[in-house]
């Protein structure tokens, strides 16, 4: 079960053990939770609002490099921090437009300048593509790119990135409505010499 | 839960016995205590009413995208060092714009102020270029008021060493220890320090109809979903809605209070849903907006009449800003504490509390144990120096550390400096064409000395408790604040104060003020328990001099 469904579950316990504010609340919650259960479960991916997909692609690798994933340990690519960006630069962060248009030309210009037989940054090894990106990390455009990567990658699923929460599992963040101590392992010591 | 009766509903040309601007944790105590009284109340609120279906865990939206709190589109506001610098645009005083204010979402922690904070500038002697004074009440008066606080809204605790006295004990006990805390009791043990369960306004059991906590860890700054969270939204609110005599009127900016010739205040002025101006008439009115939107509001108030702005013949009405300090040391520990689950804080030591004049400054606080972070804010600030900022190491210590990090914080003094103030900007507007905001703040020198003092202890605690790795946040002036304190204190003396010590300002006989910029002295850094003791007082001496015909 996904954690909107533990919710939904606990919410539905919670009303029949007769929890007030559990039963006058419980259908707003579930309206709420059943849209936000649609937007992650959603089967296909969605379409790019402002990148071409050759711009797409060249942030979603760009995204690969700044959180790597490994040893089944999801990154960036695979919580899908791409579709956060493109979301962002189609409605609220209309204003990186520019900066980010002219950055993915930029790497592309790059990419085959230094390594002349590149159609360009996406076909580079991953060796190659790190070490540009190094001789760029402090330019507006990647500064830009990683703080939109990590958002994109921890946001909740809402703002279109942490896909299945894959962004929360990199962290062994757990995501549920309810715990019980011991949270950790020093409280639990703590309660087993007891 | 109290059974809610039809809601009330006055029309603006209607005169209410009192209409209190703001629904927070004074505004909402009090709207509870004068409904109950029996008089009819409107609580003015700019903010939307959020219903449980909107409690989200939505860190980017709440921290990044001010989705409930004051936002730097629609209401910017400036800031400078000293009087002497300009004001730049920059966010500094971040408040919960919603029913319920910053109460609904804050942390939790609940202290009392001890005895020595209410007269320590008689006996320290003052600090000279400072307005330190002493409260124009002593402890003993505001303890039945803090006893109230605690058992009407529901706070979870234990006695602890430096407790001041009280007269009932903590309704509930403790919330259970997180790993956090058992390592702060650790290491501050070890070092002789006397460590103790931080007093939380969080229900450790079912309390008043209201759930238990359910350590979902969504916590700080966000609304607690299951109604745990002892707060004006969920505990004051709804009983003075029951009353029949409270409407809660939710999107309503309040841009003036509204004067007779004769002096008194005749009701205010406010824009609604649609941006129109409306008026609400009252008998009285009851400034509850916070620190900074409480004296704006008076200075928003000014007339050719009184041009300094409203309640403002002393020229303090904004001044003396306080906001506390806030640092402390990053630890890194062996094994997972998963610090994302349950409430912030569940340890801390008290023994700095008091002012200890041989350490050459003025001033103490507290240290805790806590977390602090978030995914995002994590990602982007929970490493230490060093770590690479993108790549593989940075993947991989994220991944690593996320679970094993916690935060020893320190919570501190400030003075009160004349200078510190909120004043209205010359030129710049909001989204309703009311002159911004222009904070003006420089921490006085013995807040960071303090804060340096609390910082070094917290370190020596992280280290030994047995952290692998520690890192301090740097001592720097600082640019954010939460606690929004002293602005428009209480005071016997109209030279040097705004409101008497019932909260009645000197100069209008029918208006009123409690909430944060009623504080005198700034606390050792948690004023959320005085702040809500203060308005159950007032609330009561309010509805007094209304009954007796004395307002």
């Amino acid at each position: 079960m996904t954690d909107i469904h533990n919710r939904r579950a606990f919410l539905r316990a919670a009303a029949a053990a007769s929890a007030a504010w559990a039963t006058v609340d419980l259908l707003d919650i579930e309206e709420a939770l059943a849209w936000a259960s649609l937007q992650v479960t959603k089967p296909q991916l969605p379409k790019f609002s402002f990148f071409t997909p050759d711009q797409a692609e060249v942030i979603a690798v760009m995204t690969s490099r700044i959180l790597p994933s490994a040893d089944g340990r999801p990154g960036a690519r695979e919580a899908g921090a791409v579709y956060f960006i493109d979301r962002s630069l189609a409605t609220f962060s209309k204003s990186q437009r520019q900066l980010y248009s002219d950055g993915v030309m930029d790497l592309n210009t790059r990419a085959t300048r230094t390594w002349s037989a590149s159609p360009g940054f996406v076909s580079l090894t991953v060796m190659q593509q790190d070490t540009l990106l190094r001789t760029i990390e402090n330019t507006p455009f990647f500064q830009a790119a990683r703080f939109d990567t990590i958002v994109g990658t921890f946001a909740l699923p809402t703002w279109g990135g942490n896909r299945d929460y894959a962004g929360w599992h990199l962290l062994n963040f757990t995501h549920r409505p309810v715990f019980e101590p011991p949270f950790g392992f020093y409280d639990a010591e703590v309660n087993r010499r007891k | 839960m109290p059974q809610s009766g039809p809601a009330a509903r006055f029309l603006p040309s209607e005169t209410v016995d009192f209409a209190i601007v703001g629904s927070g944790a004074a505004g909402g105590i009090i709207a509870k205590e004068l409904a109950t009284a029996g008089f009819s109340v409107v609580v003015l609120e700019q903010g939307p009413r959020l219903t449980t279906a909107q409690f989200d865990h939505d860190e980017f939206g709440t921290f990044m995208r001010s989705h409930n709190s004051n936002s730097p589109e629609t209401q910017p506001q400036t800031f400078r060092r000293t009087p002497k610098d300009i004001a730049q645009k920059a966010q500094v005083l971040v408040y919960g714009r919603m029913v319920g204010g910053s109460n609904a979402h804050f942390t939790g922690n609940f202290w009392r102020l001890h005895p020595s904070d209410f007269d320590e500038a008689s006996r320290l002697g003052g600090v000279p270029g400072t307005g330190l004074v002493d409260w124009p009440i002593m402890y003993e008066e505001l303890e039945p008021y803090y006893t109230k606080a605690e058992w009407e809204l529901g706070v979870s605790g234990e006695p602890g060493p430096f407790d001041p006295p009280r007269s009932r004990p903590y309704p509930m006990p403790p919330l259970p220890v997180k790993s956090s805390g058992v390592l702060l009791e650790r290491g501050a043990k070890a070092l002789g320090f006397h460590p103790q369960v931080s007093p939380m306004a969080i229900n450790s059991q079912v309390y008043n109809g209201r759930s238990a906590c359910q350590h979902c860890g969504f916590c700080f700054f966000f609304m607690c979903e299951f109604g745990a969270k002892s707060t004006s939204m969920v505990a004051m609110l709804p009983l003075a809605e029951a009353t029949g005599r409270c409407e809660i009127r939710p999107g309503s900016y309040v841009a003036r209070i509204e004067m007779s010739r004769s002096g008194r205040a005749t009701g205010v002025t406010y824009f609604d849903t649609k941006k129109r101006l409306q008026l609400q008439r009252a008998r009285a009115v009851v400034l509850c907006a916070n620190g900074a939107e409480t004296p704006r509001l008076l200075l928003n108030s000014a007339s050719s009449r009184i041009p300094q702005g409203l309640a403002n013949s002393s020229g303090m009405v904004g001044t003396h800003l306080m906001i506390n300090t806030f640092f402390g040391v990053h630890a890194q520990f062996e094994q997972p504490l998963n610090e994302f689950k349950s409430v912030q804080n569940s340890r801390m030591i008290h023994d700095f509390y008091d002012t200890d004049p041989k350490r050459g400054f003025y001033g103490g606080g507290g240290i805790d144990a806590r977390f602090g972070y978030y995914p995002i804010t994590f990602a982007l600030g929970g490493l230490p120096p060093g770590t690479p900022s993108w790549g593989e190491g940075f993947a991989r210590d994220l991944a690593e550390q996320f679970t094993r990090s916690m935060f020893f914080a320190t919570h501190g003094t400030s003075l009160p400096v004349k200078d510190n103030c909120i004043t209205l900007d010359p030129s710049l507007k909001d989204a309703w064409g009311l002159p911004c905001m222009r904070v003006t703040y420089q921490d006085h020198p013995d807040d960071l000395k303090c804060a340096q003092f609390l910082a070094s202890h917290a370190n020596q605690i992280a280290k030994a408790a047995g952290a692998l790795k520690t890192w301090d946040e740097p001592i720097q002036p600082q640019t954010l604040a939460v606690h929004l304190l002293g602005t428009c204190r209480m005071g016997n003396d109209p030279r040097i104060s705004v409101v008497d010590r019932y909260h009645r300002t000197h100069d209008v006989r029918n208006l009123f003020i409690c909430d944060g910029s009623s504080m005198v002295t700034s606390s050792r850094g948690q004023p959320t328990e005085t702040i809500s003791a203060l308005a159950f007082r007032a609330g009561e001496h309010i509805a007094n001099f209304a009954r007796k015909g004395e307002i």
